[in-house]
């Protein structure tokens, strides 16, 4: 007898995503019908993309990590440090401030954003998997760390000095009516949605999260495809700190302590099972969406905003209850 | 699946004649201060079914493990194909044709079944797409129903996580995994205790076959009247080591059970 194939329509009822993009859609339609004028207009839209761009690109990393069923607190921190270490090179490249300078300076810029990213990854890395000391406590102190060591550099104060042509271009331009910041990050999230989708590095991630010793007994480098999971997150959360000063204009050194707690509580929302195995980069997507579309909602028809991390707790602690639940059905047959 | 090597075996009332395929002698493992193996010895021909028996604590699995690549030994030797070989990882030990099918079962229950029997060898598209690391998922799922349609397996459904279906179908699909990929020898670490009575009758037939195939099994049993039906030899390991070597057709029972719990030995076992 053939296994029977089951109908798309049928496979995707079974999944979170499914849920968690009506729970989307049930939040836009609701706020919507509430303030019509206000929420379904072109700037609502852009201005909740634009500010949801950062902590989408996080976020994907994020997605890979919790897969492998470890998790990554780091990411803010490193975000700090990467924005610091990429402003302050780059205004040391043009004599100390950096506001004129050219298209050269900011590839200098990202690069080096981007290579901070890849140390606190690779650190985190080979903690975890070579020295196998727990993600959580790894990452706590990458956490802890990151931030100390971009505060040090900084002296403790923002970066100032960032090139015009970064911030006109990357961080305030538009292509076509659509913020290039927006297009970056939905770049990003398409690649990672491919590679985890579709490639071999995204199938041996899903493995690893499920049952690390098959992993390994079947051949797959669980050590190294590891530190290449945490490599990606610290990459990611350098491309993220670039991202952020071109938008802000400066490079922070405060307002990223919860990014990390963000970044998870989207993923998580998102149907991606803490436990690890199972999750997707466009369940990740609504994820990310739904505690923006609360705070936008909440500002535009005059709830107090307090109320959007209390609504956020609910939703969240329910997406995991239920994830819970269904593994323990599934897991007693 | 290929032939065995050479086709000089001679199967004469189960017993095979002919040089070993693995040949495995004074095997020593200490977990701790735990002495798993004490100078255990373990011989696999070629076109056999050969039940590897003994008491719990015995050490059948850390031998298994041992010979399987998962676990090195402290001390001893292995030699594969009539060559000394150093099984230090699983894949060494797939790369000489030898597959295992672990109690624990090793299968990634948030995966489908085509996606586990491909776990780590994953096919991939051709060209570019393939180079960058593209897999083929339909050729392996449309694989992966013949190998299961082949081998008899049924599934209720292909698309499902296999930590939904049944204990008896995971592991069908670990068994389904191990015999695919193997071309000289399948370890079989109790690959019928969570099977109902069809089921166990459908895994029994398939490793006739595969013996048939001229690959060697080595299945590891509780079940004695079983073990007795489908081996051709049988070696029975106590306190790590061995101490009896049997023909599955001279043997009863009560003979198996005496030389498991010690109250029968073997001079020339060990």
């Amino acid at each position: 007898m053939t296994p029977q194939r089951k109908s798309l329509a049928k496979r995707l009822v079974g999944t979170n995503t499914l849920w968690i993009a009506l729970v989307l859609l049930l939040l836009i339609a609701v706020f919507g019908a509430l303030r019509p004028d206000a929420v379904l207009t072109v700037f609502t839209l852009q201005t909740t993309l634009v500010e949801t761009s950062v902590l989408l690109v996080l976020a994907v990393g994020m997605t890979f990590v919790i897969i492998t069923s470890g998790i990554d607190l780091s990411v803010g921190s490193v975000l700090v440090f990467s924005g610091v270490t990429s402003a302050m090179t780059m205004n040391s490249l043009n004599g100390g401030d950096a506001t004129n300078a050219g298209w050269g300076v900011v590839v200098v810029g990202l690069l080096v954003a981007l290579a901070s990213g890849a140390a606190w990854g690779l650190l985190n890395g080979l903690l975890i998997a070579k020295a196998k000391i727990p993600p959580l406590i790894v990452t706590l102190g990458s956490f802890g760390a990151a931030l100390g060591a971009g505060q040090l550099i900084s002296n403790g104060s923002n970066v100032s000095g960032v090139p015009n042509v970064l911030s006109n271009n990357l961080g305030t331009g538009t292509t076509f009516g659509v913020p290039n910041l927006v297009i970056l990050a939905a770049v990003v999230t398409a690649l990672g949605a491919l590679l985890l989708g579709t490639t071999r590095f995204g199938r041996h991630t899903y493995a690893i999260g499920s049952n690390e010793e098959a992993a390994r007994r079947v051949g797959i480098g669980v050590t190294r495809h590891l530190m290449a999971v945490y490599l990606l997150a610290g990459v990611l959360a350098g491309l993220a700190g670039f991202m952020a000063m071109a938008y802000f204009r400066v490079a922070s050194v405060t307002g990223h302590d919860t990014d990390n707690l963000n970044a998870i509580a989207g993923v998580v929302l998102g149907g991606t099972s803490l436990f690890g195995g199972a999750g997707s980069i466009v369940g990740t997507i609504f994820g990310v969406f739904i505690p923006a579309v609360l705070r936008k909602g909440f500002v535009i028809v005059g709830v107090n905003v307090y109320w959007q991390p209390i609504a956020v707790a609910i939703v969240l602690v329910a997406a995991v209850w239920f994830d819970q639940s269904r593994r323990k059905a599934r897991d007693r047959s | 699946m290929q032939a065995a090597e050479g086709g000089g075996v001679v199967r004469e009332r189960g017993v095979a004649v002919a040089d070993p395929l693995l040949d495995a002698r004074d095997l020593v493992k200490h977990y701790g201060g735990v002495e798993a193996l004490r100078g255990a010895s373990f011989t696999a021909y070629a076109g056999e079914v050969v039940s590897l028996i003994g008491d719990n604590g015995a050490g059948k699995s850390t031998l298994v493990k041992c010979l399987s690549g998962v676990e090195r030994p402290d001390s001893g030797t292995v030699a594969f194909d009539g060559r000394p070989v150093e099984l230090d990882s699983p894949v060494a030990a797939r790369a000489l044709g030898i597959e295992t099918v672990f109690q624990d079962l090793a299968v990634a229950p948030d995966l489908d079944p085509a996606a586990n029997l491909f776990l780590g060898r994953e096919l991939r598209k051709p060209g570019v797409l393939g180079w960058l690391g593209v897999l083929d998922k339909k050729e392996m799922r449309r694989r992966a129903i013949g190998s299961f349609d082949d081998l008899g397996v049924t599934l209720q459904s292909i698309d499902v996580p296999i930590g939904s279906l049944s204990g008896g179908q995971r592991q069908s699909v670990a068994v389904a995994r191990s015999v695919v990929w193997a071309s000289k020898l399948v370890f079989m670490d109790e690959p019928t205790a969570a099977l109902g009575v069809v089921q166990r009758e459908r895994v029994l037939d398939v490793i006739r076959r595969v013996r048939d195939q001229g690959m060697a099994v080595v299945l590891i049993s509780h079940n004695m009247p079983e073990v007795l039906a489908v081996s051709d030899r049988v070696e029975v390991l106590r306190l790590g080591k061995r101490v009896a070597r049997f023909r599955a057709a001279d043997t009863t029972v009560e003979e198996l059970v005496g030389a498991m719990t010690g109250a029968l030995s073997q001079e020339d076992a060990g």
